[in-house]
């Protein structure tokens, strides 16, 4: 029986994912903000097959209360097998780029809450000697574009520091898992016009469960955006000035 | 799947507004103008449409809240799909009492069509499964209603096409199953008599029957078809066929549609050969059984661009043989006729819906690929005919009835209207009331 940990519970994608592993008979313990969703959301789990949920309630960007959250879940969950770190928002960047208060809270909660989550995960991993961490970043931390630099940015900083950190907990037996997924069809971009790259997040969910089953280091979900993202990555500096991307 | 906000049928085509909802205990979205709930879009015509006004797509409330494996009670979000709820239950020795041709309908569009299946001689209509519903309603917010609790918004609410409220919740009485198999038997007819003989000899010892009729075929041909009748496998059958892996799916829509008359006519010639003998007998599993068309996706595509319609009738059993054979000599004689052609006696259990379509009865219903005024001249024609005989036409499948005709079908309306939500509304109301 897998033990899972994951936080921005109520997030579209954290719930598809958390549905996969409570169809396995997984125990499940979920953070989120708002008690309410987090009570629908584990007796859903239950139902489908989870073999127990806990829950509670948990703001990322209060980054002192990460660590007795981290030991709270590793209580209720008697040790943990993944973490799936799924919190996250969708900043508007012209409402960033007008209020400087705004672009650096949207920062801490896509980069540096992740970042301080994912560093307060490594004492009580290392010393289990295994587990995954699975953490939700973006293609759009692969370059930064006008439509959402700040996310972006944010983004880079969570891939950069994963990738590090993978470097460094490989020999303890803990692997560490970068995600990166394109479009997603979720509440979150509601108000988006979607075409033919837009993705389920049930299809990003299993995406997810097998990268972490078969311990790999990095994921493009759905895998073609490796392609894409390999183009943008090298399109040189003085035409990608020029793009509208 | 189709975009939110497209009907089954692809006709007719609306501009509207699409609100999300996610959370069953929130309020009704602030939005201006009228609203209607939308669930998978699986309607064929205008009834899960609101031209110029907001659906509210509810497909996210996907929550179970509980299921209990000893008495066979689920209740779960009005979003989640009758597949969604047999992928729990199956493998715990339950299925649900009363299921549509596909399982992709969400469990809101099963009770607002209060649908019915090929067991509604047993078993009656999908409405009559429901042990409680929640409803949130502009005026009154959530409310719990039952065949006990505020009974006469139940009532108005099963079958009542989305149109008093939006479902965000239901519990529903599932029946035990010994495991997912099926007995079936196929026989061959000749015409509607022998229909309507084999029929009444099925009905005591088979929980589902249902007919396919070859509807290209006039003359002396006409009425004849293959009459299926199935009852659920004891725990042990014989053979055990797995699930259904394969899925195909129609990749985009031709230009125009791929079902014409000369397709139709071979189609159906192949169809009704196909099986040698006069009965075949066989152990399926459920899938193949209840939903042949789920393991293609996208099917509606293959009508084309301009869409399709389909048409439900139930005519009363009194004149059922009559005028059952005058509106299959009316299609044959047009050169219409649909490549689905279904025929079914329906039962004399009540329906627990003011509005709700099934009825004693034989009910057929049919596609036809849109092509313009030909086919709603015909359709038309084919109401004259269901009207004569004090039968109804099936407003889930519907994108053209007169509202003279919905009127006479469905004599409660003027009841019925007064439980709809004052700020809701569909395409297709607004197309009947007047």
């Amino acid at each position: 029986m897998q033990r899972i940990l994951i936080t921005g519970a109520a997030s579209a994608i954290a719930e598809a994912t958390a549905r996969l592993y409570a169809e396995r008979g997984a125990r499940l313990h979920l953070l989120a903000r708002n008690q309410a969703r987090l009570k629908d959301i584990a007796a859903d789990l239950l139902v489908r097959g989870a073999s127990g949920v806990t829950t509670a309630v948990l703001d990322m960007n209060d980054t002192d209360a990460h660590e007795a959250a981290i030991a709270q879940a590793g209580q209720a969950l008697g040790g943990i097998d993944v973490v799936l770190v799924a919190h996250g928002t969708l900043p508007d960047q012209a409402s960033c780029e007008a209020s400087r208060e705004l672009n650096l809270r949207e920062f801490a909660t896509n980069g540096t809450s992740t970042i301080a989550f994912v560093a307060a995960l490594v004492a009580p991993m290392r010393a289990q000697h295994s587990g995954c961490i699975a953490v939700i970043s973006s293609v759009a931390g692969d370059r930064g574009r006008q439509s959402n630099y700040t996310y972006g940015a944010a983004k880079a900083a969570v891939s950069a520091y994963l990738s590090g950190l993978r470097q460094r907990l490989g020999p303890d037996g803990i692997n560490v898992l970068t995600i990166k997924p394109g479009f997603v069809d979720t509440p979150m971009t509601a108000s988006f016009r979607k075409g033919a790259l837009w993705a389920k997040p049930d299809a990003i969910a299993a995406g997810i469960v097998r990268a972490a089953d078969r311990g790999k280091g990095e994921v493009y979900l759905p895998q073609f955006w490796w392609a894409i993202m390999l183009m943008i990555r090298h399109v040189p500096e003085f035409i990608f000035r020029r793009l509208k991307l | 799947m189709p975009a939110a906000g497209t009907s089954w049928g692809r006709y007719p085509r609306v501009k509207q507004r699409i609100a999300s909802v996610v959370d069953r205990h929130a309020g009704l979205p602030a939005v201006e103008g009228s609203m209607l709930p939308h669930g998978n879009g699986r309607s064929y015509g205008d009834s899960c449409l609101n031209d110029g006004g907001t659906l509210l797509h509810a497909r996210h409330l996907d929550r179970f809240i509980a299921f209990d494996p000893a008495t066979g009670v689920v209740d779960c979000e009005a979003g989640v799909l009758l597949a969604e709820i047999l992928d729990l239950v199956v493998p715990q020795g339950w299925f649900i009492a009363v299921t549509p041709g596909t399982k992709f309908v969400t469990v809101g569009g099963a009770i607002a069509n209060d649908v019915h299946g090929k067991n509604h001689h047993r078993t009656g209509t999908f409405g009559r499964h429901v042990v409680e519903l929640e409803l949130v309603r502009s005026d009154r917010g959530h409310l719990l209603c039952s065949s006990t609790t505020e009974p006469e918004l139940f009532a108005a609410t099963v079958g009542g096409l989305g149109l008093t409220g939006l479902i965000t919740r239901a519990k529903l009485q599932l029946r035990r199953i010994q495991g997912p198999w099926m007995v079936t038997e196929q026989l061959r007819f000749r015409s509607f008599g022998e229909f309507f003989a084999l029929s009444e000899a099925s009905e005591r010892d088979f929980e589902y029957t249902v007919a396919w009729v070859d509807c290209a075929a006039g003359g002396t041909r006409l009425g004849r078809g293959l009459f299926s009748r199935a009852n659920h496998a004891p725990a042990h059958p014989a053979q055990r066929p797995g699930a259904p892996s394969r899925r195909l799916a129609v990749p985009f829509t031709p230009p125009v549609s791929l079902i014409n008359r000369h397709s139709l006519k071979a189609f159906n010639t192949l169809y009704y050969h196909r099986q040698r003998g006069e009965v075949a007998h066989a152990v399926t599993h459920y899938e193949p059984y209840f939903y042949p068309l789920d393991s293609v996706g996208d099917w509606n595509r293959i009508y084309g661009p301009r869409g399709f319609l389909q048409y439900q009738c139930v005519v009363p059993p009194a004149v059922a043989p009559e005028a059952i054979t005058r509106l299959a000599t009316t299609i044959a004689a047009a050169g219409a006729g649909s490549f689905l052609a279904v025929l079914k006696q329906f039962g004399d259990v009540p329906s627990p819906g003011l509005m709700s379509f099934p009825r004693p009865g034989a009910t057929l219903a049919m596609d036809f690929p849109f092509d313009g005024a030909a086919v709603l001249a015909l359709l038309d024609r084919l109401d004259d005919i269901v009207g004569e005989s004090g039968g109804a036409v099936y407003p889930a499948k519907d994108a053209r009835m007169p509202g003279v005709r919905f009127r006479q079908y469905f004599p409660a309306w003027e009841t019925f209207s007064r439980f709809i939500d004052p700020r809701f509304s569909s395409s297709f109301w607004r197309r009947v009331e007047t």
